[in-house]
């Protein structure tokens, strides 16, 4: 344990709270920029604003074991009303603000939602639609007063006036708070978080205090984080990653959490701000890398050289500096005036100068934006987790950066791989249970204990964990090998001429891969060479882009060959689709990930020639246009081999 | 902004004009308008091209002076309106074309709504010094307070002129706020914009109206804007007044039918 973040006596968020109000009163617990200037509340401020909160809510009925509905984004006093809840021994249900009153529903009927707590009248407006079918929803109070003067439901309070009745419940009642935190067990359920559900129903997943703040100390001793970090919320409070970097591991370690002015201004506050402690979803990174290459093009052609050359010199040396490897002087001196003339000013721009460690999670990163990120020195690392782990199964050490593992398993959790591949996990930070499932909770975790999370990984020599596929989308070719589709889609994906990407291959003898060209880049491309095309289906059939194509897939095929069980998946032949692949057509799920069933029902012709050793494939398909109407586009698609790579001697373990 | 206290109570008659005619020449651009507005309401002026509505609109406030007729402000009866006259009592307006300062930042436009209020002399200012730095620091936070009531954190320090129309037009009412105004004269307010722009200026104009109790007098072409937020709607057709009422007398009057709705 690191020197003065928390004592372990300290094991509820309650007890946490209240012992850093006693330490650090004075030092900043939460900002939030409002009229323009960042407002400070000190740890000693917010443990008196949680405790007349919490007595608030005593006084209109909230008891042990209730919930509490958390709605609205990231604000200082939505993160108090979790400590609230958890000082009464409740359990905070954060909920996705920009979900409509219909898909709430399910939630506040499913977590018997008597109580609320949210930011506007937008979200008490969906509350009280909501309330016409759920009627137990008795208490909404609401933080910002602006359009709701004149509502005049039952039971709508102002946090304003919430605080009041708790401050005047709390004189008539000495003693209560305390005695309410005292009575808080580290195994009582803290939060409760919503799965996504893309399959189903959302399910509630139950952590108790001691998972989260097992995870939050594990994170904080891993990555030496003390109180003097800063972190910018800005990604909803629902989310399991929020919730570990802005709530367990701020209370865990006193660090400062900043709230953004609103939505649109983030890239704004994070320059004010200038975290030292940072997470981003890959695609947040890949727009920040497309906004800087998009406006160094149009930079004067000085500053466009300077770039280039540095950022060739960041290239070649910048990650090795930063993982503290053997590095030339003369490299060391031509980075560090790279650092002064070019990386040190783009990190400024960027918000990102006191980074000191940045993580991301979610989805796979493409290496060449990884590589960028880190060879301008910024120390971005990968984790693994997910909601029922607390977000913390695997950390990337620094100084040990994989761009295609996750790093570790974490200190203090267990990792194992079952026969199928799939990863196992056990500890503290594993769910209590799925919220009134027991079925699923069975389903999940097994007799020993380890959670089953449904993603299929190998480990390498080092002992990275690498994520290959969702458990159940992995397949195995004929030969018996193993057959992970959306791992190889991932890689075909991170070359940007390649738009979307779907492979076959469970119980056959080699793989195959349907391939959507990106219009855009590839139209680009087109045009500098003075191709001529009519549109997407044109484009698609024209032989230099199968040439284009055939060496993305070629070298895909290449990197696979070093991956020991994988190199017996390479693509033997691919196709170029005539259609984009649309979520109109049901090809692909509102969240753009790939309905490879469907999509192999709907081509089987295609399929079958790429299988069967066709060249040209005739076929003809229904298509959804935007205002409903459906038509039907034919093609000839031709089908092109790709050359395979011996399997290089390079075994995982 | 400081009185948030006016809940919204439509009140006594604040503005009445009798019998206004306005001529250019030989144009006869009012004949014989009267009509009143009564504190906290939301008036509407509609009508088809060339009715007169912006002319109204710029009597009331005094930039034209009519020939004939009186205007009656807070009780005191007068033969025409004088534009900083009007702005001292309280009225402001936005116009139909955006008339911004589109080199200066969206905060430095709607700062300068506050000029009326900056008692400090140019030297004070010019040096930073006695009431100036009191002053700015009061009127920067009720712009703040104005950039935070329409939303428009995201652009503070953004120059006018790269803003989208739609912003624009928000700026415009920021800044007219700026004043504090208890009457707001918007000039077709939601022209040219698209679906979603207008619906959030709507909401900006009605949030107004009942968080601030500002009296609102919009011209307005959208009937269905119009019949949704107004209280009372008056009718022009060449300079002359054919309706006047709620929405839905309006809507129901022959005249206006013939004059306006029955046109499309």
């Amino acid at each position: 344990m690191s020197e003065k973040t928390a004592s372990a006596a300290a094991d509820t968020f309650p007890r946490l709270l209240l012992e850093h109000a006693s330490v650090r009163g004075g030092s900043p617990a939460l900002r939030e920029k409002y009229l323009g200037i960042w407002q400070t509340w000190t740890w000693s401020e917010t443990a008196a604003e949680v405790r007349a909160m919490a007595m608030g809510l005593h006084s209109l009925g909230f008891k042990r074991g209730d919930n509490l509905a958390i709605i609205g984004d990231n604000r200082p006093r939505l993160y108090m009303a979790f400590a609230a809840a958890q000082c009464l021994g409740g359990v905070a249900v954060p909920m996705y603000q920009d979900a409509v009153a219909a898909e709430m529903t399910f939630v506040l009927e499913n977590a018997n939602i008597q109580f609320a707590i949210v930011e506007d009248q937008e979200q008490v407006d969906k509350l009280l639609e909501a309330r016409d079918t759920l009627p137990q929803i008795a208490h909404i109070i609401y933080e910002d007063p602006r359009g709701l003067r004149t509502y005049d439901a039952p039971g709508l309070t102002s946090l304003e006036a919430l605080r009041e009745l708790g401050s005047a419940h709390d004189k008539a009642n000495p003693g209560l708070f305390d005695r309410e935190v005292a009575v808080g067990k580290a195994t009582d359920v803290s939060v409760m978080l919503y799965t996504s559900g893309t399959t189903g129903k959302p399910k509630g997943v139950c952590q108790s205090h001691e998972a989260f703040i097992t995870a939050a100390r594990g994170g904080v001793q891993f990555d030496r984080l003390t109180a003097a970090d800063n972190v910018l919320s800005y990604l909803p409070m629902a989310w399991v990653g929020d919730h570990l970097f802005s709530y367990a591991q701020a209370l865990v370690s006193g660090f400062t959490v900043n709230c953004p002015e609103s939505g649109e201004t983030v890239m704004t506050d994070l320059r004010e701000i200038g975290p030292t402690y940072y997470f981003a979803p890959p695609r947040i990174f890949e727009n920040v890398l497309t906004n800087v290459t998009i406006r160094m093009e149009d930079a004067s052609r000085i500053k466009r050289s300077l770039y280039e050359r540095f950022m060739k010199i960041a290239k070649r040396h910048g990650s090795d500096i930063l993982d503290g490897k053997p590095v030339s002087f003369t490299n060391r001196m031509l980075y560090a005036l790279g650092n002064v003339l070019v990386y040190g000013p783009l990190k400024n721009t960027l918000g990102m100068s006191r980074i000191r460690v940045a993580y991301t999670a979610g989805a796979a990163i493409g290496p060449d934006l990884f590589r960028f990120f880190r060879s301008i020195g910024i120390n971005l690392k990968q984790l693994y987790g997910s909601t029922e782990t607390c977000a913390y199964v695997c950390l990337q050490p620094d100084g040990e950066i994989k761009f295609d593992s996750v790093g570790k398993a974490a200190p203090g959790v267990e990792v194992k791989l079952a026969d199928n591949g799939e990863v196992l996990v056990r500890g503290a930070m594993v769910l209590k249970e799925y919220y009134k499932r027991p079925d699923a909770t069975a389903e999940s975790i097994d007799a020993n204990g380890y959670f089953h999370t449904g993603d299929a990984g190998v480990f390498d020599t080092d002992g990275h964990l690498r994520i290959i596929d969702r458990a159940k989308d992995v397949g195995h070719l004929s030969t018996g090998a193993m057959f992970a589709p959306n791992y190889i889609e991932n890689k075909l994906k991170f070359f940007s001429h390649i738009g979307e990407a779907v492979c076959f291959g469970h119980d056959k003898d080699h793989v195959v891969a349907f391939i959507n060209i990106d219009l855009t880049a590839v139209g680009n491309w087109a045009e500098r060479r003075n191709i001529v095309y009519s549109g997407y289906i044109d484009l698609a059939g024209k032989d230099e882009v199968y040439g284009l194509i055939k060496d993305c897939v070629e070298q895909v095929n290449a990197e696979l060959a070093t991956e020991g069980e994988l190199s017996h998946s390479q693509i033997e032949r691919f196709l170029i689709l005539h259609k984009q692949l649309d979520p109109d057509d049901d090809e692909l799920t509102r969240t753009r990930k790939v309905r490879r069933g469907f999509i192999a029902e709907k081509y089987a012709p295609l399929l079958d020639a790429l299988f069967n050793g066709g060249t040209v494939q005739h076929i003809e398909t229904q298509v959804k246009f935007e205002d409903g109407r459906t038509g039907s586009i034919a093609a000839d698609v031709k089908i092109a081999d790709a050359k395979k790579f011996p399997a290089v001697a390079k075994v995982a373990a | 902004m400081s009185d948030t206290s006016n809940a919204r109570k439509v009140g006594d008659v604040i503005l009445k004009v009798d019998n206004i005619s306005l001529r250019f020449g030989g144009v006869k651009a009012l004949t014989d308008i009267s009509f009143d507005v009564r504190e906290h309401e939301i008036r509407a002026i509609i009508g088809p091209n060339g009715a007169g509505k912006s002319s109204m609109l710029n009597v009331i406030n005094g930039v034209y002076r009519p020939q004939e007729g009186t205007i009656t402000f807070h009780g005191k009866q007068r033969h025409d309106m004088d534009t900083h006259e009007a702005a001292e009592h309280g009225i402001a307006r936005t116009f139909q074309n955006i008339a911004l300062f589109t080199g200066m930042t969206v905060l430095d436009n709607i700062m300068t709504g506050r000029n009326l209020k900056i008692k400090s002399t140019f030297i004070e200012q010019a040096f930073w010094i006695g009431r100036a730095r009191r002053e700015e620091i009061e009127n920067r936070k009720v712009v703040e307070e104005i950039i935070d009531f329409l939303q428009l954190q995201s652009v503070r320090k953004t120059p006018v002129s790269r803003l989208p129309y739609g912003i624009k037009k928000r700026v415009e009412l920021a800044r007219a706020l700026a004043a504090e105004p208890t009457m707001l004269l918007l000039d077709e307010p939601m022209a040219g914009m698209n679906v979603e722009e207008k619906q959030d200026m709507c909401r900006f104009i009605i949030d107004t109206n009942e968080q601030f109790g500002t009296t609102i007098v919009l011209i307005e072409h959208d009937m269905g804007v119009v019949m949704d937020i107004s209280d009372r709607v008056v009718v022009l057709d060449y300079g002359k007044k054919i309706g006047d009422g709620t929405p839905d007398e309006v809507r129901n009057n022959p005249d206006v039918i013939t004059a306006y709705l029955g046109a499309h």
